[in-house]
């Protein structure tokens, strides 16, 4: 329960940080920060206690595993959410060859 | 130790680390303090017993530590000039988030306990996934045979990704000719 | 070749040494994915790193002369597509789309398990050539240059 909690709030400081800061860089990095705490929280929830990781090995017998179902779902969440921040990137230092600033308040009043 | 308590200690630290990223002025700080927010993720998930998602997390943070060191030009372009505004607006927020986060915390009530989870598909996987794929990893074998449609789906959106931005970037080079 | 682009000496001597052994050790996590922890992204990914290692080792426009990016951008597109050929194989032999149609094989072998290393390898290449590709032309951009649009 109390792991929850403290997940979700790690989500929340990511959201803090995408409404308040006017740093791009920084927006990246909140948006990268609520990635984590939303796989971190999938994967608690995958969690029996006393289990061992889902991968067989020969010669032992079959003994109490975590939730494998999870795991592949974060696994793909986590490569899809690299490519996003490489797009991100991109579009941030393509911004900042035009307008010589990461301010997204500047830049919204030299569009004009 | 019982893992719970790992676990805690490790999620606050996370919390710290990000707040020290967000909040420092300092902007090549506050992308090593990520860095360490995602190595604690990495860290967590080697105590959760997830060894796939350890490795990937890991080179994914060294991933993104090289993109976002690329991005960083000069400190003089990342100076914040302080207004009355945006202090108020700050301080909305921090209620608004507040409120939020005490609504939730009477929902998560409702759901599984910690280490007791419902598992009722997973449980199919794990009695009959080996004689049904042959891998001997279970997370593998759901990945690229159960649910190798969602694989497909990823890949689609990771190329996708890739291609808007190597055209994004590779505009001006064609105009200058 | 000009020794003056990149970094010292030492770095470059290290640099030819480690990187055969890290692309190794990438194809090893492709090859047993199956078996291991790992699989096609995490081998994607270490073979990238170390593509770029060599890319800041020795400068952009070694990697240049080095790699032939064309043939690298061909392989990335080849890759995705050939994850939909094996797809739609598996619904002309079998029922379904991607239906693990080759044999299984005796459980703890390299080559078992049908269609799962084959669809590992090809998502490994496919990982490996986009993300090196996004930062080798993330290096390429100028930023002084802005504003002559």
């Amino acid at each position: 329960m109390i792991l929850y909690l403290l997940c979700f709030t790690l989500m929340l400081v990511g959201l803090y940080g995408i409404l308040t800061k006017r740093d791009l860089i920084k927006i990246i990095l909140s948006a990268s920060i609520m990635g984590y705490a939303t796989n971190l929280l999938l994967i608690l929830f995958a969690y029996r206690n006393g289990s061992i990781f889902p991968i067989l090995r020969k010669g032992v017998e079959i003994i109490p595993m975590v939730d494998p179902l999870p795991q592949a779902l974060v696994l793909t969440s986590i490569v899809i959410e690299l490519g996003t921040t490489a797009l991100l990137v991109a579009l941030a230092l393509k911004l900042f060859q035009k307008y010589k600033t990461y301010d997204i308040t500047k830049i919204r009043k030299l569009s004009g | 130790m019982p893992i719970e308590t790992w676990l805690i200690f490790i999620l606050s630290f996370m919390i710290i680390g990000s707040i020290v990223a967000l909040e420092i002025k300092d902007i090549l700080s506050a992308v090593i303090a990520v860095g360490v927010v995602g190595l604690g993720v990495s860290l967590s998930f080697i105590f959760l017993q997830a060894p796939d998602l350890a490795i990937v997390q890991f080179l994914f943070e060294i991933f993104a530590l090289i993109i976002m060191v690329r991005a960083f030009v000069k400190k003089d372009y990342h100076q914040e000039e302080p207004s009355k505004v945006n202090k108020i607006l700050i301080g909305i927020t921090i209620i608004t988030l507040l409120a939020i986060l005490y609504f939730t915390a009477s929902i998560l009530n409702l759901l599984p306990e910690f280490g007791e989870p419902l598992m009722n598909t997973a449980q199919y996987y794990l009695n009959n996934g080996a004689s049904d794929t042959g891998a001997a990893n279970l997370v593998t074998s759901i990945i690229l045979d159960y649910r190798a449609y969602d694989t497909l789906g990823e890949v689609t959106v990771l190329f996708t990704a890739i291609l808007g931005a190597l055209t994004v970037l590779r505009i001006k080079s064609k105009s200058h000719r | 070749m000009d020794n003056n682009s990149g970094m010292t000496i030492i770095v470059k001597t290290i640099t030819r040494i480690t990187v055969p052994i890290i692309i190794l050790y990438g194809c090893y996590i492709i090859f047993h994915g199956h078996l291991t922890p790992g699989g096609g992204f995490a081998g994607g990914v270490i073979i990238a790193l170390a593509l770029l290692n060599v890319m800041i080792a020795f400068g952009r426009e070694f990697t240049n002369n080095w790699l032939n990016i064309n043939f690298l951008e061909k392989l990335e597109s080849i890759s995705a597509t050939l994850f939909l050929v094996l797809g739609i194989l598996g619904f002309l032999i079998g029922t379904t789309f991607l239906l693990n149609f080759i044999s299984k094989g005796e459980l703890f072998r390299l080559l078992s398990a049908g269609t799962i290393p084959v669809l590992n390898i090809i998502i490994g290449i496919k990982v490996a050539m986009s993300l090196f590709l996004v930062v080798w032309v993330l290096a390429g951009l100028k930023l002084d240059e802005g504003e002559s649009l």
